[in-house]
Order: structure tokens, then C-alpha cells, then sequence
């Protein structure tokens, strides 16, 4: 039975994940905002099967909180295998071109809050020499594109910082899974009209936990994802800055 | 957004919001006039189309399990196909199923459907326990059998416009095993075939298929098909996996002469009076789910589902009447399912009482609206009525002969808050306020 912590709870991808693990009768620690929303998936994941859940609820953006709430989560767990960081907002491009604050406030969210998480927990698991870290970045995070780049910069941190993250734990045996998801139909992405390419957040959900059973390192999801970011990361810049995407 | 109910006509553009929680219907239900909550989109024709929509894809939680008494208490948009992917490996089934898993618990009640057993476990609504009800004034309360009964009754069978149905509690059925033992009894005609069901009125589920395009001797030629749970073998779920339509199919694929062949062969595949076997769940209660978008069958132009029930006292000749008028015009449907309903319930939109029903499907085009409007004449004049969950069509004056407590439907609707507030395009069609 594996204790899990799971950080932006509340997201499709974390939900359908969990989903999945509390069917295994894993043992569940959720954080996330919106508390009304815990209680509904808290509920839903003990009739799931779960072995038990826990559940706190404050905004991700409170760094101060983040030690202690780690602290409280591995306590309630009785110690820690896996956690999945899975929060973020889809940051609104051409309002965060006019106000630098609102900028800042997405790389916080979507970048920094991450940063701030992964460092204790690093720390963590580093000492307990065995566990999972799996985090959801983006295929945007790959390259920078006129259309979503503050979005783009924050994961492309966030896929950065796991890189390293990724060889400094594999001393202690550590694994570190990088998430990259194309496009995913939630309400994150609500607005968006959807295509061949979308997909559900249960198929990513089981991408996550295959990535996390067989320790794997970084994966693109769908699969397809990864051949036509090959193909974006190859264009020369010179040509780059002329495409509209 | 562009909106259609499974038969894919009519089409219209609303607006949808999808709230994550009941404190977000709430709100959406301050803040709007004249919406329907809708699941997912499984009625036929236009009950859940409004230029508002609540969607509850969000709402697909399972709250609480009383494994003792099998209580399931869930969030109104969990599917019902969610709910048997859990609990029958557990060794629990739904007590009432329509013909597709693909329903959410909101909308199972809501149109209180019926399945295979209704001729002696009721409708879906008669294992509800109690419902969480968001009403139009943004209250929420539990209504059951003992608490504000008039809106349980009128909540069940209401189609959505009694307010949000946001939670419930129902009863699960304890089953042995996944397996169904099925036993396929051929009817040579209509007589045949009404004898039939009743000499197996006392199997658990029962439901014929029927030849609508036979006529003259074999007119109501059909297939009875009975089923009990299995005592033995695994309680196992199938595969995810079904296969799809790609693309709507040309608009003449199912005409007269492809549905009479498939008819015949259909028929004429079972070749003894009687034969036994044992299949899976799935396949007997959802045949047609393992085609999903079947709907795209009928092409672009979308279809209309034909549901009606005749009570008794209408004995063969209703029928008759019906299944001549229908073959006389040849437009035939692929899928003709003929059942017997047991007693009715207290609830004023409710579709089932004592009787037979009769699903048809037609291809949505000019000749067959002129041809369902003959229908209805026939059918209300036998004492029967049309079901909404089905109906994309029907005039004002068809639905209130058919459900003649429909003004008692409203005066519950009046005292709760629900007029101006919840309405679909069905239901403005029915002259409901």
C-alpha cells in the first residue's frame, strides 16, 4: 500500500490519478484551494477504495505554508512513496503582455510554488533513499511561442529544475518523473475548441501512473506529443520567429 | 457551443457552464433564467436543450457506500457505467438499467427510467432512497417519500424542471456473478408474442425485439428475449474498448430494403422456438453500446425515437393498429423493442403504466413527422402516452392527454420556485411554464 501525497488535488489530472491509485488502496494526503470541491473527491475516493484520505485546503500561491503542510502530510501518512504536484492555471497571454504583475503572479503559481514544494520534499526523499517525484509540466514548456509564452516560461522552469533535480536524486535512488501533457480537455481549458488532438484527463491520468511504476523519466502524453515537439524544437530560431504559433 | 440531445436533432447554440461543485450550481442557477441541467446529452430528442445549460460532467463523485445494505449515495453526474465498472466486481449491480450505461445518475432519475425488469422492479426512481435538490431560489433540500413528497414525486420522471438534481441515494442490487443466463424465444406473430410475455411474466428481465416492417400473418413477428442473473461464474467488467462510427453515414444506408434484410436475417438466425445461453452483462442489457455513436447510423439529417406505452385495456388491437400503420408506410425502424410494463408509479411525469411499450426509431424527415403525428392519435386515443426522455416532436395537446397530472406537476413547480427558472425547449413545446 503506497502513501501518496498529491499537491493541486483539485485538478482534473490529479483527480482521475488518484482515482486510479485510491482503486490500488493507496493511502491519499490532498491538498488544494477549494475545500467544497476536497470533501466531494475525498468522499469519492474512499467509496474508490482508498485505504484512507486526508485532506488540506489553502492556496498553493502561500509559500510560508508549504514546510509546515508538507510536515503535517507525511505525518498523517506515516512517511511518503510518491507525490504528485499537479496544480496550475492556464495564464491569459495577452493581458499578462500589458501587466507585469499578473505575469509575475503566473510564475509564481505555475512555477515558483513548485520550486518552493520540491525543496523540502527533495530534501525528504533524498534521506529516505526510495520514492517517487512526478510533476506535470507541459509540452509548452518546450519551446517559447508568441501564443502562451509566460505559460511556456513557467514550465519550461519547472522541466529545467526537474532535469536537475532528476540527476542529484538518482544517487539516493530516487525518481523523477517529468509529465508533459499536449492538449487536455478540462476546465482549464474550457474556452478552447476541441480537436483530434485533445484528450481526457483519465488517458493521461493512466500515462501518470505507468510514468510512476516504471520509473520513467520524462513522457510526453499522448505519445505523439513527443515527435511533434522533436519537430518544433528543431526549427532553426531564424525561421522560428517568422511562424505564427 | 452547438447542443443535441443522442438522436442528434434538433441542434441548437446555448450556452453551457459546468460548475465543480453544488455552491457553483448554486450560483449558476442565481444568475440565469430559463436552464436545464443536462448530464450526458443520452435523452433523444429536446429535453435537455435550452439556450442555458447546467452540465454536470464535473459532478461525478461517489459519496458514500453502505456496504451492508448496498445504500450508494453518488453526485448526480456519475454515469452509470461508473458505477457498475466499481461495484459489480464488488458483487453489486444497479437495480433498474436503460438500454445504455452511458446515463448519469441526474438524468437516470430525472427521466426515471425504466429497464428489462420493469414489469417487477418499477422504474429507477422507485429505488431512490432520497434526492439532494437545488432548487430555483438557490436553496438545497433533501426530498424523499417522507420529506416534501410532492417534489420527490414530480422530481422523478420531471426532466430536470422541478430544479438541479445534485445528489441521491439509491439502493444497489447484490448479484452473484456478472453472467446473465439468456433465453431467446421466437414469436411467430403478434398474439404469440404478447402470449409470450405473459406466460414469462415472472423472469426477472424481459424484452422483444419486433419486426415492424412484417405485415399480414406475420405482422408482430419477434424475438423474446428473457434473462435472470447467473448463480455462478466471475463478476468481471469488460474492456473499455468500443468500437465507433466515424463519420455520419450517408443519409439513405438504412433504407426500407436494408432494414427488412437485416430484419429477416435477424429473425431467422435463431433457428429453434427456444434456446439458452450464457453471456456477459454487457451484452444482454447493452447491445448497442459496444457501438458508440451509433447515432451517426441514421447520417447528418439526425433521428427521432418513438416511445410510447398502451395501457391493458387497449389489449392487441392497440398495437395492431400501430404496427399496420407503420408497416403500411415502410418506413421501417432497425430497431423495434417491445416490452410489458407492470404497475405505474405515484409520480406525475413518470412514463411506464401496466401495459406494452414500443420503441421505434425513424430517420428525422418530413414523411415521418406526418406519420409519428398519426401515430400519436392512435396511441392517445387507446389511453396511452408518449415518453419524454424520447421525444423531440410531440404537440402540446398529445402531452397533456397523455399526462393528465401534468397541471399537478406544475402546481408543485409553481410552490418550489422552478417556473421561469427551469425550462427546455421540450418542455416550452409541452406548454409547461
Amino acid at each position: 500500500m503506497k502513501k501518496i501525497l498529491i499537491i493541486g488535488a483539485t485538478s482534473m489530472i490529479a483527480e482521475a490519478t488518484a482515482r486510479l491509485w485510491a482503486q490500488r488502496g493507496c493511502r491519499l494526503y490532498l491538498i488544494a484551494r477549494n475545500e467544497e470541491r476536497l470533501n466531494s473527491i475525498a468522499a469519492d475516493l474512499k467509496v474508490r477504495g482508498a485505504e484512507s484520505i486526508h485532506f488540506a485546503s489553502f492556496d498553493l500561491n502561500d509559500f510560508e505554508r508549504h514546510e509546515a503542510a508538507i510536515d503535517e502530510a507525511i505525518e498523517a501518512l506515516d512517511g511518503i512513496d510518491i507525490v504528485l504536484i499537479a496544480h496550475g492555471t492556464l495564464s491569459d497571454q495577452k493581458s499578462c503582455e500589458q501587466d507585469y504583475n499578473l505575469t509575475l503572479q503566473e510564475l509564481n503559481t505555475n512555477a515558483i510554488s513548485v520550486i518552493s514544494l520540491l525543496t523540502p520534499l527533495a530534501n525528504r526523499f533524498e534521506s529516505q533513499r526510495h520514492g517517487s517525484i512526478a510533476v506535470i509540466s507541459s509540452v509548452a514548456g518546450d519551446r517559447g511561442r508568441q501564443s502562451n509564452y509566460i505559460y511556456g516560461t513557467a514550465k519550461g522552469a519547472v522541466t529545467i529544475f526537474l532535469q536537475g533535480l532528476r540527476q542529484r536524486l538518482y544517487e539516493s535512488g530516487v525518481h523523477v518523473l517529468t509529465i508533459k501533457p499536449g492538449f487536455v480537455d478540462t476546465p482549464m481549458t474550457k474556452g478552447f475548441k476541441k480537436g483530434l488532438l485533445w484528450v481526457s484527463s483519465e488517458t493521461v491520468a493512466k500515462s501518470v501512473i505507468k510514468g510512476v511504476d516504471r520509473k520513467q523519466d520524462v513522457i510526453y502524453v499522448p505519445w505523439f506529443w513527443k515527435a511533434i515537439m522533436t519537430i518544433i524544437k528543431g526549427i532553426p530560431e531564424a525561421i522560428f520567429k517568422r511562424i505564427s504559433l | 457551443m452547438e447542443f443535441h440531445g443522442w438522436g442528434r436533432y434538433p441542434r441548437i447554440e446555448a450556452d453551457a457552464s459546468f460548475p465543480l461543485s453544488p455552491n457553483q450550481c448554486a450560483s449558476v442557477v442565481r444568475n440565469a433564467d430559463n436552464l436545464i441541467t443536462r448530464g450526458l446529452g443520452r435523452s433523444y430528442g429536446d429535453s435537455s436543450l435550452a439556450p442555458r445549460l447546467l452540465d454536470t460532467r464535473y459532478l461525478d463523485h461517489f459519496l458514500d457506500f453502505d456496504e451492508i445494505t448496498g445504500v450508494l449515495t453518488c453526485a448526480a453526474g456519475i454515469s452509470l457505467d461508473a458505477i457498475l465498472r466499481l461495484f459489480v466486481p464488488r458483487g453489486w449491480s444497479l437495480p433498474v438499467t436503460p438500454g445504455t450505461r452511458f446515463v448519469t445518475l441526474g438524468g437516470a432519475i430525472a427521466s426515471d427510467v425504466h429497464g428489462k425488469n420493469h414489469h417487477i422492479e418499477g422504474s429507477f426512481g422507485d429505488h431512490v432512497i432520497s434526492i439532494e435538490l437545488l432548487l430555483g431560489n438557490g436553496e438545497r433540500v433533501i426530498v424523499s417519500q417522507t420529506e416534501k413528497p410532492e417534489l420527490f414525486n414530480a422530481t422523478c420522471g420531471g426532466m430536470g424542471l422541478t430544479g438541479v438534481i445534485l445528489s441521491a441515494n439509491f439502493r444497489l442490487k447484490p448479484i452473484r456473478s456478472s453472467s446473465i443466463i439468456e433465453t431467446t424465444i421466437k414469436a411467430s406473430d403478434l398474439d404469440a408474442i404478447l402470449a409470450a410475455f405473459e406466460e414469462n411474466a415472472g423472469v426477472t428481465y424481459s424484452v422483444a425485439w419486433i419486426d415492424c416492417l412484417a405485415r399480414g400473418r406475420q405482422l408482430g413477428r419477434s424475438l423474446l428475449m428473457l434473462g435472470e442473473h447467473s448463480e455462478e461464474g466471475p463478476l468481471s467488467v469488460k474492456a473499455t474498448r468500443s468500437l465507433s462510427v466515424p463519420f455520419d453515414m450517408p443519409t439513405g444506408l438504412l433504407n426500407r430494403s436494408a432494414v427488412q434484410a437485416f430484419n429477416m436475417l435477424y429473425y431467422g438466425k435463431t433457428l429453434h422456438y427456444r434456446q439458452s445461453r450464457l453471456v456477459h452483462y454487457e451484452s444482454f442489457f447493452y447491445p448497442l453500446d459496444i457501438l458508440a455513436n451509433w447515432n451517426r447510423l441514421y447520417g447528418k439529417p439526425g433521428f427521432v425515437q418513438y416511445q410510447f406505452v398502451l395501457p391493458i385495456s387497449a389489449g392487441s388491437d392497440g398495437l395492431r393498429d400501430v404496427l399496420e400503420r407503420i408497416a403500411a408506410s415502410g418506413r421501417g425502424s432497425f430497431l423495434a423493442v417491445l416490452k410489458a410494463f407492470g404497475k405505474g408509479n405515484a409520480n406525475p411525469l413518470s412514463f411506464p403504466h401496466g401495459g406494452f411499450t414500443l420503441a421505434l426509431d425513424f430517420k428525422a424527415e418530413p414523411a415521418v413527422f406526418q406519420l409519428m403525428d398519426e401515430l400519436d392519435k392512435i396511441v392517445i386515443g387507446y389511453g396511452g402516452r408518449l415518453y419524454l426522455a424520447k421525444d423531440a416532436r410531440m404537440s402540446e395537446a398529445t402531452f397533456k392527454a397523455g399526462y393528465p397530472a401534468w397541471q399537478e406537476f406544475e402546481e408543485v413547480r409553481c410552490r418550489y420556485h422552478a417556473i421561469g427558472k427551469f425550462s427546455s425547449i421540450q418542455s416550452r413545446r409541452l406548454g409547461l411554464q
